[in-house]
C-alpha cells in the first residue's frame, strides 16, 4: 500500500500556494503536514482525497492515479475535514450509522453506541447533535474512526482542535493502534501530539520538503 | 448500491421530518397560490375551467422550485456533502436518492392535494384524473432538472434567484405538455399523447440529470 504525491502544485485564485510537493507514504507511516495559516495545508489534504484537482502533478494510489480509481480509492480512504460533517437534526448515533453507511462501510446501531461510549459520549448517544458542545460534536465525528479501522488511509484535518486533554490522548491512542496495524495517517495539527509511527514524518509546506 | 440509495432517502426524509415547517411552507405556498386565482378572477366557470391546468401546473412548478434550496445547501454547509462525494458508491446514486426524497416531499405531497384544489376551478372528474397523471409524470422531472440548478448555484451568493433564472426555461416543455394534457382531455382530444411525451421526458431526465448533477456538485466542492 502506497500513496504517492507526485510534484503537486496548488493555486488558489491567482496565488500559488505550493509547488513541487513530492512524497510517498507506506503502511505504518504517519505524515504530519505543517505550515503557517494559509500555507495550503487543508488544500493539500483535499487534493490528496481527490476533492480538489491539483494545478500540476497527480496523486497515485498503488501507482495508479486517484482520478481514474475514484470510488475504488474512496473505499480505502477516511477523510475528516474542517467541517465536522455532523447533522444537527440527527441523534448522535444516527449520525454515525448514516455517515458510515453512506461512505460504504455499514455499521449497526450497537456499533455506533459503543464507539460513542468509548469516546466518553455515553450520555449524549440519544441526543440530537444540535444540543452538543463544539468539542462533543468533534468527538461524534471522530467516533467513526473507531469503526473505520479496516480502512487503511486516514486523512485528518485538525483532528485535535476543540478536544479536551483526555480526548486528545484517546484519539492519539486510536491513531497509534491504526498505525501499528499497518494503517497510514496524514494529518495536520497545531498541537504537539505523540504518535508512535514506524516512520513519523513532517511535511513543511513553507519549505516544500519532507523530513 | 441499493442500500446506499435506501439510506440516502431514509436520511433525507428523517431530516425533513425533524424540520416539518420547511415542507409545510412548500405545501401552503401551493395551496395559497392556487386559491388566490379563483378569488381574483371571479366565479366564471368556463373561464376558470380553461385556466385551471395552467395555474395548477405553474403553482406546482414554483412550489417545487421553492424547495430546491434545501436540496444540497445544508449538506454543503456542514460538510456532509463532501463526505458523500468521497463515498465508495458513485455520487450519482446518492444524487438519485436525494432527488427521490426531495420529490416525495415537494412533488408527491402536492399531487395529493391537487385534486382538492382542482375542484375550486370546477374541473370535471376526467380532467382531474389526467391532471393527477400529468403531475405524477411531470413533477419528478422538475426535481431532476432542478437538482442540476441547485448543484450549479451551490455556495453562490443570491443562489435562489439565479437558480430560477437557470431552471425555469428548462421547465417550459414540462409545463407545456403537463398543462396541455389536461387541456387536450377537456377539449375531447384525449391527453394520452401529452402524457406519453411527459413519460419520455421523465425517462430522459432520469437517465441523464443525476450524472450532470454529480459533475456539478464535484465542481462546487472544489
Amino acid at each position: 500500500m502506497t500513496l504517492q504525491a507526485h510534484q503537486l502544485a496548488c493555486v488558489r485564485g491567482e496565488r500559488p500556494l505550493f509547488r513541487g510537493v513530492d512524497f510517498e507514504i507506506n503502511a505504518g507511516d504517519a505524515l504530519r503536514v505543517v505550515g503557517e495559516n494559509g500555507s495550503g495545508k487543508t488544500s493539500l489534504l483535499r487534493i490528496l482525497c481527490g476533492l480538489t484537482q491539483p494545478a500540476e502533478g497527480e496523486v497515485r494510489w498503488h501507482g495508479r492515479s486517484i482520478r481514474e480509481l475514484r470510488e475504488e480509492f474512496c473505499r480505502n480512504l477516511f477523510y475528516l475535514g474542517h467541517a465536522n460533517a455532523v447533522k444537527d437534526d440527527l441523534l448522535a448515533w444516527e449520525n454515525i450509522v448514516v455517515a458510515s453507511t453512506l461512505s460504504g462501510t455499514p455499521v449497526t446501531q450497537g456499533d455506533a453506541v459503543n464507539a460513542l461510549k468509548q469516546l466518553g459520549l455515553g450520555r449524549a448517544v440519544g441526543l440530537p447533535t444540535r444540543v452538543l458542545s463544539q468539542g462533543q460534536r468533534k468527538r461524534v465525528a471522530l467516533a467513526r474512526l473507531q469503526l473505520s479501522t479496516s480502512i487503511p488511509l486516514w486523512i485528518l484535518d485538525e483532528p485535535f482542535t476543540a478536544l479536551d486533554q483526555n480526548s486528545v490522548s484517546e484519539l492519539s491512542g486510536t491513531i497509534n493502534r491504526h498505525l501499528a496495524n499497518g494503517g497510514m495517517v496524514i494529518y495536520t495539527t497545531h498541537q504537539e501530539v505523540d504518535l508512535t509511527a514506524r516512520r513519523a514524518r513532517r511535511l513543511d509546506l513553507s519549505l516544500g520538503t519532507v523530513c | 448500491m441499493l442500500r446506499t440509495l435506501y439510506w440516502v432517502i431514509r436520511r433525507d426524509l428523517l431530516l425533513v421530518f425533524r424540520r416539518r415547517a420547511d415542507v409545510l411552507t412548500t405545501l401552503f405556498f401551493f395551496v395559497i397560490v392556487c386559491t388566490l386565482f379563483p378569488l381574483g378572477v371571479g366565479p366564471e366557470k368556463a373561464l376558470l375551467r380553461t385556466m385551471a391546468p395552467g395555474i395548477l401546473w405553474v403553482a406546482a412548478l414554483l412550489a417545487s422550485m421553492l424547495a430546491l434550496g434545501r436540496l444540497f445547501e445544508l449538506d454543503y454547509a456542514d460538510g456532509t456533502l463532501e463526505q458523500m462525494s468521497l463515498s465508495s458508491e458513485p455520487l450519482s446514486v446518492i444524487v438519485i436518492g436525494k432527488v427521490i426524497a426531495h420529490w416525495l416531499v415537494s412533488g408527491f405531497l402536492l399531487i395529493l392535494v391537487a385534486p382538492i384544489l382542482a375542484v375550486q376551478f370546477d374541473l370535471p372528474r376526467e380532467s382531474i384524473l389526467v391532471l393527477v397523471y400529468s403531475l405524477l409524470l411531470g413533477t419528478p422531472i422538475l426535481s431532476l432538472i432542478g437538482a442540476i440548478g441547485a448543484a450549479l448555484t451551490l455556495g453562490v451568493r443570491g443562489g435562489g434567484v439565479l437558480v430560477s433564472l437557470l431552471i425555469l426555461p428548462l421547465y417550459i416543455p414540462v409545463l407545456i405538455f403537463g398543462a396541455g394534457a389536461v387541456g387536450a382531455e377537456a377539449s375531447g382530444l384525449g391527453g394520452d399523447s401529452h402524457l406519453l411525451l411527459l413519460g419520455g421526458l421523465l425517462a430522459g431526465a432520469a437517465a441523464l440529470t443525476p450524472w450532470a448533477t454529480a459533475v456539478a456538485l464535484r465542481i462546487a466542492l472544489e
